[in-house]
C-alpha cells in the first residue's frame, strides 16, 4: 500500500512535467492543426539553458541563495526558449501555412532532427549532470518497513506546475490576447477577417508553449540532474501522447492527460519491468488514437462530405 | 539592395542571440566540477551562415524559378519506348560492370546505397503514391533483418530460403499493424506508426532471450551463389566455396562484389514490381485515394484494403531489404533500427520527390554516398538531413525530380472526333 | 411534429411492387440540431424522385445518411429489400447505390479516362500476379474497361476530351463526367446532388434529356436534389419537399405545385 503511494507521488511529478510540455502541443494543434514535432527539442534546449544558467550563477558568480538561483534560471530559460519557439515557427512553419497537412509535419520532423544535432554539435552528445540544487525531503513510515520518500524537489515541481498552469488558464480566459487565441482555435480564417493579426496569435501560441516547456526543462534538469541532446525525442512523444489522451486542442485535457500518463508510467516501472515503461507509454498512445482519437475531453470532428 | 543587406544583418544578429547559449558556451565537466567555457567562433560561423543564406534568398528564388521551368524539359519518361528500353538496359549493364573496375570500398558503399534505394522505393509507394505518412517504416526493416538472423540461427535456413519468408513476415506485420490504424487521419497515422516503430525497437531491446537484447545477433551467414559459399573455407564439411569451384585465388573482394550484385538484382526486382503496380488497378486506386477518399468510397472502393495493400507492400519491401542488410552486416542490433533510420528514408523520398522513382534512387545514392565521401563533415550529416527536410518543404515540397505519373490514355480514335 | 410525419406516412401509396429504396423514419442529429427529422419516402424502380426544399433543409444530409457517409440517429433504409442501414459507404455503393456530389468530386489530377477506370475497380482483374505478368486475362480486362469508358464518354459527349486532366474540364463537362463515372458502375439507383447547379440553360436541357435516357436505357431509378424548378417539375415522377429537416409534402409535381404548405414554405405567408 505504501509503495502504491510512493508511485502516486512519482507519477504526479512525472505527470506534471508531461502536462507542461503537452500544453505546447495542444495549443498549437488547436490553432493551426499541426503536430509540432520539434516541441520536444524545445524542452531539451531549455534544459541545457537551465543547466548553463545554474552553473553560471553558482560556479562563475558564486550565488548561494537558492530561491534567487531558481527564479533567475526559470526566467532566463523561459526567455531564451521562447525565442527559439518563435524562431522555429517563423522559419519552418509559417511559409507552409496553406500547404497540405503532411508538409508542415515533415518540416517539423526535419526541425527536430536539426535541433537535436545542433545541440549535439554545440554541447556534445554525452550526459551532463549537475549537483542537486535542492536536496533532501520527507520520509514517512516506519524505519523498519517501506518508507515513502517525498523530496523537496518533487513538491517544488508540483507547486511550480500549478502556478504556471493557473497563470495560463487565467491568461487564456481573461486577457484580450487569450480571447484572440480562443477565437483562432475556433476559426482561423474568420478571426483573421475580423481584423485580428492571426500571425501574431500563432506566434504567441508557440511562445507560450515554449515557455511552459522551458519550465518543464528547468524542473527536470534540477530533479533528475542528467541531460543529453536526445531527451527531447522521448519526452516529446510522451507529452504528445498526453495531449492526445486528454483530447488534443484542449488545455485542461493536456493537464489531465499528462497526469494519467505520468501515473501509468510510474506504475508500469514499479510493477512490470522498468524497461517496459516506455512500451506502456507508446501502447497507450496507439490505443488512444485507435479507440478514442478525440481523447477524454476533446470534441469530435465531423467529416465534411 | 541595402535594405536586404540590413535585413540580413538583423536576422544574423537574432541568430547570434539564439545560438550564444548553445554554441557559444560549453559546459565542461571534470569529475564533479562543472564549469563554463566561452567560445565565440561557432556563434560567429552560425551568424555568417544565416547572413549569407538570408542575403542569397532572393537570387536563390530566381534560380528555383528557373529549375521549376525545367519541368517542361523532356525527361526519360517522354522518350519513345524503344529509346527508353535501350537507356534502361545501358544503365543496368553499366551498374553491373562497374564493381569489377571500382575499389572495394566504393563497391561496399554502393551496396549500402542500394539498400537505401530499396527502402526508399518501398516507402515511396506508401508515402508518395498512397499518401500515407509512415514514420515507423524501420520496424519492417527490423522484422526482415531479425527474421533472417533468427531463422538462419535456429533452423539453419539459407539466405535465399529466408528471403521470401522475411518478405512474408514483414508483409504480415505490416497488415496486422496497418489494419487498425489506416482509418486514422494522416497526421495521426504518422504518429501511430512512429509509436509502433518505437515499440518494436523497445521489444527488440528487451526480449533478451529471443533477440539478444542490446547486444544483438552476430555471425549471420552471407548469401551463397547456388550453394557456393564466399569464404576462405567452407563452413560445412565437404562443401565447396566459390573460389575453389572456379579454381580462383581466394579474395575478399569477390564477396563484396557478389553482395553488390545481389543488392542490384534485388533492387531491379523491386523496381519492376513497383512499375507494374502503379499501372495496375491497385496503383490507380492508391492515387485516387490520395486525391479524394470520399469520392473513392462513393464508387465502391474500400479505402482500408487499398491503403492496406500499399502499406503491406511497403512493409514487404522493407523486410526484403532488411534480410539483405542482416546478411551483409553479419551482425545486427536494435541500434540500426531507430527512428532516425526511418527519418533518413523519409528524407530520401522527400528529397527525390514523392512518387518519383528516379528521384528516389538518385536521392538515396546522394544521401548515402555524400557523407562517406565527405568524411570530415560526418558530424554534420544529420544536421544537414534535418535542414534538407525543412528547406525542401519550404522550397520544393514536390522534390528535386517531381513525379510525372504514367498516364493511361484512350487510344487514337478519341482524338479524331 | 410526429403527427405530421405519421400523416405523411399514411398518404404514401400502398406499394404495388417492392420499392427499390425504402426510407423509413430517418433522423440525423448534429449536436443539438435535428438536421433530418423523421423523413420517409419510397423510390420505385424506373422512378425519378426529387427532393426539394430551401437551403439548409437537410436534403444533402438525407443523401449522406442513405449513402452511408453519416450514421443516422434512427430510421431504416432498405435497398431492394435489404437493409443498408449502418453499412459503410463503399459497401452501399457496391450494392448499386451511387451518387454525385454537390461540389463535384473528381480525381482532378487524373485524366478523364482514368476517372472512369477507377470506378470500374470492382469489376477489374485486380489479382496481383495477373497484373504483374500482364497475363492475357489481365490485358483483356483492361481493354474491356477502356471500351466501356469510351462508350460512356460518347454517351455524355466527352470523348474528345478523354485524355485531358479532369480538373481542366469546363464545369458542365465535369458534372457530366461525374454522372458517367457513376453509371459505369452499373448502379440500380443514381443519386444526383444538385446536378444542374452552375449549368447554363442549354446544358440544363441536355441534362434533362440525359437523365431520361439513363432511365430508359439503363434500367435505373434516379433520386435527385435540385433547385431548378423547371427541371424538377419536368422530369420528376414524385417529389418530396423538406423544410428545417422535416418532410412537409410528398406527391406528384402537380400536387406539389398546388400544395398550400409548399407555397407557404417557398413564398412565405401571403
Amino acid at each position: 500500500m505504501l509503495e502504491f503511494f510512493q508511485q502516486v507521488i512519482n507519477g504526479l511529478t512525472l505527470g506534471s512535467i508531461y502536462a507542461l510540455i503537452a500544453i505546447g502541443y495542444t495549443m498549437v494543434y488547436g490553432i493551426i492543426g499541426m503536430i509540432n514535432f520539434a516541441h520536444g527539442e524545445i524542452y531539451m534546449i531549455s534544459a541545457y539553458i537551465g543547466l548553463i544558467t545554474v552553473t553560471a550563477l553558482t560556479v562563475q558568480f558564486g550565488v548561494e541563495n537558492v530561491p534567487l538561483i531558481l527564479l533567475f534560471t526559470l526566467a532566463a530559460s523561459i526567455l531564451a526558449t521562447s525565442a527559439y519557439g518563435w524562431a522555429i515557427e517563423r522559419i519552418a512553419y509559417r511559409p507552409l501555412r496553406s500547404s497540405p497537412r503532411l508538409i508542415p509535419l515533415i518540416s517539423a520532423i526535419g526541425m527536430s532532427i536539426f535541433l537535436q544535432n545542433y545541440v549535439q554539435i554545440g554541447q556534445g552528445a554525452r550526459d551532463l549532470s549537475m549537483q542537486p540544487l535542492i536536496s533532501g525531503g520527507w520520509r514517512f513510515g516506519s524505519d523498519a518497513g517501506f518508507q515513502i520518500y517525498l523530496s523537496y524537489m518533487q513538491v517544488l515541481i508540483a507547486v511550480v506546475t500549478v502556478i504556471f498552469m493557473t497563470a495560463l488558464t487565467l491568461f487564456i480566459a481573461r486577457s484580450r490576447l487569450g480571447r484572440a487565441c480562443r477565437a483562432c482555435s475556433q476559426d482561423l480564417t474568420m478571426t483573421n477577417l475580423l481584423g485580428i493579426d492571426t500571425n501574431r496569435v500563432i506566434s504567441l501560441t508557440f511562445v507560450l508553449g515554449a515557455a511552459l516547456a522551458a519550465v518543464a526543462g528547468v524542473l527536470i534538469s534540477l530533479h533528475i540532474g542528467k541531460i543529453n541532446p536526445f531527451i527531447g525525442f522521448d519526452a516529446g512523444i510522451k507529452a504528445f501522447t498526453a495531449a492526445v489522451l486528454g483530447g488534443i486542442g484542449s488545455i485542461p485535457g493536456a493537464m489531465l492527460g499528462g497526469i494519467i500518463l505520468g501515473l501509468s508510467e510510474s506504475f508500469a516501472s514499479a510493477y512490470l519491468r522498468t524497461e517496459y515503461k516506455d512500451v506502456v507509454a507508446f501502447s497507450l498512445l496507439v490505443l488512444v488514437l485507435l479507440f478514442r482519437p478525440t481523447g477524454l475531453l476533446g470534441k469530435p470532428e465531423i467529416e465534411k462530405v | 539592395m541595402p535594405r536586404h543587406f540590413f535585413e540580413a544583418m538583423l536576422v544574423a544578429l537574432l541568430a547570434g542571440l539564439l545560438t550564444v547559449p548553445i554554441l557559444g558556451i560549453q559546459i565542461q565537466v571534470e569529475g564533479i566540477n562543472v564549469s563554463l567555457e566561452g567560445d565565440p567562433l561557432p556563434v560567429l560561423l552560425a551568424m555568417a551562415a544565416v547572413f549569407m543564406a538570408r542575403l542569397l534568398q532572393i537570387p536563390l528564388k530566381a534560380v528555383s524559378g528557373v529549375i521549376r521551368m525545367t519541368r517542361r524539359v523532356p525527361r526519360p519518361t517522354h522518350l519513345p519506348t524503344a529509346y527508353r528500353l535501350i537507356l534502361i538496359v545501358l544503365v543496368i549493364v553499366a551498374a553491373a560492370i562497374w564493381p569489377f573496375t571500382a575499389s572495394r570500398g566504393a563497391v561496399d558503399i554502393a551496396t549500402l546505397a542500394l539498400i537505401y534505394v530499396m527502402l526508399g522505393l518501398g516507402l515511396n509507394v506508401v508515402v508518395g503514391f498512397a499518401g500515407l505518412l509512415d514514420l515507423g517504416y524501420v520496424a519492417f526493416y527490423a522484422v526482415g533483418a531479425y527474421g533472417y538472423a533468427l531463422l538462419s540461427m535456429h533452423f539453419g535456413l539459407s539466405f535465399w530460403e529466408c528471403l521470401p519468408l522475411c518478405v512474408m513476415m514483414a508483409a504480415i506485420t505490416g497488415c496486422l499493424l496497418g489494419f487498425p490504424v489506416l482509418r486514422l487521419r494522416g497526421d495521426y497515422l504518422a504518429i501511430v506508426t512512429l509509436g509502433f516503430g518505437e515499440i518494436i525497437r523497445l521489444l527488440l531491446n528487451n526480449l533478451d532471450e529471443l533477440t539478444g537484447g542490446p547486444d544483438g545477433i552476430g555471425n549471420i551467414p552471407k548469401p551463397s551463389l547456388f550453394g557456393l559459399e564466399f569464404a576462405r573455407r567452407s563452413s560445412i564439411e565437404g562443401g565447396t566455396t566459390f573460389h575453389e569451384f572456379f579454381g580462383l585465388e581466394y579474395s575478399g573482394a569477390d564477396t563484396v562484389v557478389f553482395l553488390y550484385l545481389v543488392a542490384l538484382v534485388m533492387t531491379l526486382l523491386i523496381l519492376y514490381v513497383i512499375n507494374r503496380l502503379i499501372r495496375m488497378p491497385v496503383g490507380r486506386a492508391w492515387e485516387a485515394l490520395r486525391e479524394d477518399e470520399i469520392a473513392c468510397r462513393s464508387l465502391g472502393l474500400n479505402p482500408t484494403t487499398i491503403k492496406l495493400s500499399a502499406f503491406g507492400f511497403g512493409a514487404s519491401t522493407a523486410g526484403f531489404a532488411g534480410a539483405f542488410f542482416a546478411a551483409r552486416q553479419g551482425f545486427i542490433n536494435p541500434e540500426s533500427f531507430t527512428f532516425i533510420e526511418s527519418a533518413i528514408v523519409l528524407a530520401i523520398v522527400v528529397l527525390g520527390g514523392m512518387g518519383s522513382q528516379i528521384g528516389v534512387i538518385l536521392a538515396a545514392i546522394a544521401l548515402t554516398a555524400l557523407p562517406e565521401i565527405a568524411r570530415q563533415f560526418a558530424e554534420y550529416r544529420m544536421l544537414i538531413f534535418g535542414l534538407v527536410l525543412v528547406l525542401m518543404m519550404i522550397w520544393r515540397p514536390q522534390g528535386l525530380l517531381p513525379a510525372t505519373r504514367p498516364r493511361l490514355e484512350l487510344p487514337a480514335p478519341a482524338e479524331t472526333l | 411534429m410526429m403527427n405530421e410525419s405519421n400523416l405523411l406516412a399514411a398518404q404514401l401509396p400502398a406499394p404495388v411492387e417492392r420499392s427499390l429504396l425504402q426510407v423509413r423514419d430517418l433522423s440525423m442529429r448534429f449536436g443539438g440540431l435535428l438536421a433530418v427529422d423523421h423523413v420517409q419516402f419510397d423510390v420505385h424502380r424506373h422512378q425519378i424522385f426529387a427532393v426539394i426544399g430551401p437551403n439548409g433543409a437537410g436534403k444533402t444530409t438525407v443523401f449522406n445518411c442513405i449513402g452511408g457517409f453519416y450514421r443516422p440517429a434512427s430510421g431504416t433504409v432498405l435497398l431492394d429489400g435489404h437493409s443498408i442501414h449502418g453499412l459503410p459507404s463503399h459497401r452501399i455503393a457496391r450494392l448499386g447505390l451511387v451518387r454525385t456530389f454537390q461540389n463535384v468530386r473528381l480525381f482532378k489530377n487524373m485524366t478523364v479516362v482514368e476517372n472512369l477506370l477507377i470506378s470500374q475497380h470492382m469489376q477489374l482483374e485486380t489479382r496481383f500476379l495477373h497484373g504483374l505478368f500482364k497475363t492475357s486475362k489481365y490485358r483483356r480486362a483492361e481493354a474491356q474497361a477502356l471500351e466501356r469508358a469510351a462508350f460512356w464518354l460518347e454517351k455524355v459527349n466527352l470523348l474528345s476530351v478523354a485524355n485531358r486532366e479532369a480538373g481542366n474540364l469546363a464545369y458542365g463537362q465535369q458534372r457530366r463526367l461525374e454522372i458517367a463515372r457513376c453509371m459505369i458502375t452499373q448502379p440500380k439507383l443514381l443519386m444526383l446532388d444538385e446536378p444542374a447547379a452552375g449549368l447554363n440553360p442549354q446544358e440544363t436541357r441536355d441534362l434533362d434529356q440525359l437523365i431520361n435516357e439513363l432511365r430508359a436505357e439503363h434500367d435505373i431509378a434516379v433520386l435527385l436534389i435540385e433547385h431548378d424548378m423547371s427541371l424538377v417539375m419536368g422530369i420528376s415522377d414524385e417529389i418530396l419537399v423538406m423544410e428545417y429537416g422535416r418532410p412537409i409534402a410528398i406527391g406528384s409535381p402537380d400536387q406539389i405545385r398546388n400544395d398550400p404548405r409548399v407555397i407557404k414554405a417557398y413564398l412565405g405567408e401571403e
